[in-house]
C-alpha cells in the first residue's frame, strides 16, 4: 500500500434554478433594501482605461428559444491585458475596472447586456499571446453545472487566426460561434445551448 | 475587490474537474435540462490566466445584517417566521486548504416553501419579514456562518407530484474563476432527497450525501438556534512545481 492521496472531491454542482436572482440580483428580482445594488451591474467608470463597448447577447435552448431566467458572469482582462486579481503577478490591473460583471437575462426578449472595456492580450501558458477575449459563465434553471465559454471579436481576426484555444477546436466552423460580430461599439454575441449552431463550451 | 496580503497568492491550476462526479448536462429525469443541455463535447484545455485568476471581494461589501435573514428584510423588531438555524461551515478546497475571502452568496423559500419571486405562484403565503437572501465572506479559516429559518419544501412544475426537498442555494466564488460553483444544501434525515429528481441529477450516492447538512449539535444555541454544518469543497490547484514561466513573470 502507498500513502494515500488525500485529496477531497469538489462539492457537487446543483442548477441554480429559476429563482438565482433572488441571491445574486435580488434588487433586479423586485427584493430592495438588503443590498445597496446588485453585484456585477456597473464594471467601470469615468476613469477606466480602454475602448468602451457593449457586449450583449441571448442564450438560447434547443428549441430555438430565449432563455429568460438565465444569469451571465463575465470575467476579462483590463485594456493592458492584466486581471484584477491577487493572482495575477504580472503587474497591477486598472483600479478603475472590476473585470466581473453578472447580468441576468431580461424577463422580455432574454438579453444580458455589459456595458466593458475591450481587454488587452494575456499570456497562454507558453507565453504565446491568446487573443483578446472574455470569459463567460452561464447559469439557469435546466443548467446542472454552470457553462463555460469565451467570447472573442471579429474586428481581431489577425489575432484569433493565432489564438491557441481557437487553434483547438477541429471543427473548424464551429471557431465562429465564439466570435462576436461588431456594429459600432456593439458585440452581439449569442450563446447556443444545443443544437446545429451549439457554442463551444470549455472544460477548463 | 481586495487584497489578501496576509497570504502569497496562488497561480498554479486547477485540478481537473471530476465530471463523473458532477451530474452531467442531460438529466431528462429534469425535464427542463433536455433543451438546455449541450449535445458536444466540451472543449478541454488546461487552466490559463484567464481563468486561475478570478474577482475577489472585500469584507467592506458587506452590510451588518447581510448573514441574517431572519432580520434583513424584517420590520423593526420583528422576524422571520420559522424554524430558527445558523448554517455554518467552511470553505476548504480539494488539498484541504481554507479558501478565505470566498464570497458567498445564499438564497432560499421560507418556512412554508414560498419564494418571494414574481414567477413563483405557490398558494403558501410570503412571509413578510422574510426576503430569503444573504451573504458574506469565509474568514482567514475559510469559516462562514449565517442566520435563517429552515425553509420549507416546495412542489413544482415537473413530474405530477414533484416536491423540492428543503434546500439553500448557495453560489460560491474562490479564487479563480474555473472554481465558480453554484450548488444546493439539504438537510439531514429529510426523505424526500432521494426522490428528488434534481439532487439525483448526481449519479453517485456519496456525491449527493456531500450536500447533506448534518444537525451540529455542538454548535446548537440553547434557547435560540440549532445549528447545521455544511462544508463546500471548490477545485484544487495545482503547487507550481515546473510550470512554464507566464511572460513577463
Amino acid at each position: 500500500m502507498t500513502q494515500e492521496l488525500g485529496y477531497l472531491k469538489e462539492s457537487p454542482s446543483q442548477t441554480a434554478g429559476p429563482y438565482v436572482h433572488i441571491g445574486c440580483t435580488p434588487n433586479f428580482a423586485g427584493i430592495t433594501g438588503i443590498f445597496e445594488t446588485d453585484l456585477g451591474t456597473s464594471m467601470v467608470n469615468d476613469k477606466t482605461l480602454g475602448e468602451r463597448i457593449t457586449v450583449r447577447g441571448r442564450v438560447i435552448d434547443g428549441a430555438g428559444m430565449a432563455l429568460k431566467d438565465a444569469i451571465v458572469e463575465i470575467w476579462q482582462a483590463d485594456a493592458a491585458g492584466l486581471y484584477n486579481s491577487p493572482s495575477e503577478l504580472r503587474g497591477t490591473a486598472d483600479p478603475n475596472f472590476t473585470g466581473w460583471g453578472r447580468c441576468p437575462t431580461s424577463a422580455d426578449e432574454g438579453i444580458f447586456t455589459f456595458e466593458t472595456i475591450k481587454p488587452g492580450r494575456a499570456p497562454y501558458k507558453d507565453g504565446r499571446k491568446m487573443a483578446p477575449h472574455i470569459t463567460v459563465w452561464i447559469v439557469a434553471r435546466g443548467i446542472n453545472i454552470g457553462l463555460h465559454t469565451r467570447i472573442y471579436f471579429a474586428d481581431e481576426a489577425e489575432a484569433n487566426a493565432e489564438d491557441p484555444l481557437l487553434a483547438r477546436i477541429e471543427q473548424r466552423n464551429r471557431v465562429a460561434t465564439l466570435v462576436a460580430p461588431r456594429e459600432g461599439s456593439i458585440y452581439t454575441f449569442d450563446i447556443h445551448l444545443q443544437g446545429e449552431k451549439e457554442t463551444v463550451f470549455l472544460d477548463i | 475587490m481586495s487584497d489578501l496580503s496576509n497570504k502569497k497568492p496562488e497561480t498554479g491550476a486547477f485540478f481537473p474537474r471530476d465530471r463523473a462526479w458532477h451530474a452531467p448536462a442531460l438529466t431528462p429525469g429534469y425535464k427542463t435540462s433536455v433543451l438546455r443541455s449541450p449535445q458536444r463535447a466540451l472543449l478541454s484545455l488546461d487552466g490559463t490566466i484567464s481563468e486561475i485568476t478570478g474577482p475577489v471581494f472585500g469584507h467592506s461589501l458587506l452590510g451588518e445584517l447581510d448573514n441574517d435573514l431572519i432580520h434583513n428584510f424584517a420590520k423593526d423588531g420583528e422576524s422571520a417566521i420559522g424554524e430558527r438555524i445558523i448554517v455554518h461551515g467552511r470553505v476548504l478546497d480539494e488539498r484541504g486548504k481554507p479558501v478565505p475571502g470566498a464570497l458567498l452568496e445564499f438564497w432560499q423559500a421560507n418556512a412554508g416553501g414560498r419564494y418571494r419571486h414574481k414567477k413563483e405562484t405557490y398558494l403558501a403565503p410570503l412571509d413578510p419579514n422574510f426576503g430569503g437572501c444573504g451573504r458574506t465572506i469565509t474568514d482567514e479559516d475559510g469559516a462562514y456562518r449565517f442566520r435563517t429559518v429552515k425553509p420549507g419544501p416546495y412542489p413544482w412544475p415537473n413530474g405530477v407530484n414533484d416536491w423540492r426537498p428543503a434546500h439553500i442555494h448557495f453560489s460560491i466564488f474562490g479564487h479563480g474563476f474555473a472554481q465558480r460553483l453554484i450548488t444546493q444544501m439539504y438537510f439531514e434525515g429529510d426523505p424526500m432527497i432521494w426522490k428528488c429528481p434534481i439532487a439525483t441529477t448526481i449519479p453517485d450516492r456519496n456525491a449527493i450525501e456531500q450536500l447533506i447538512a448534518p444537525l451540529d449539535w455542538a454548535n446548537t444555541i440553547p434557547m435560540d438556534a440549532r445549528a447545521y454544518k455544511f462544508d463546500i469543497v471548490l477545485r484544487g490547484r495545482r503547487s507550481t512545481l515546473f510550470e512554464n514561466r507566464l511572460e513577463g513573470n
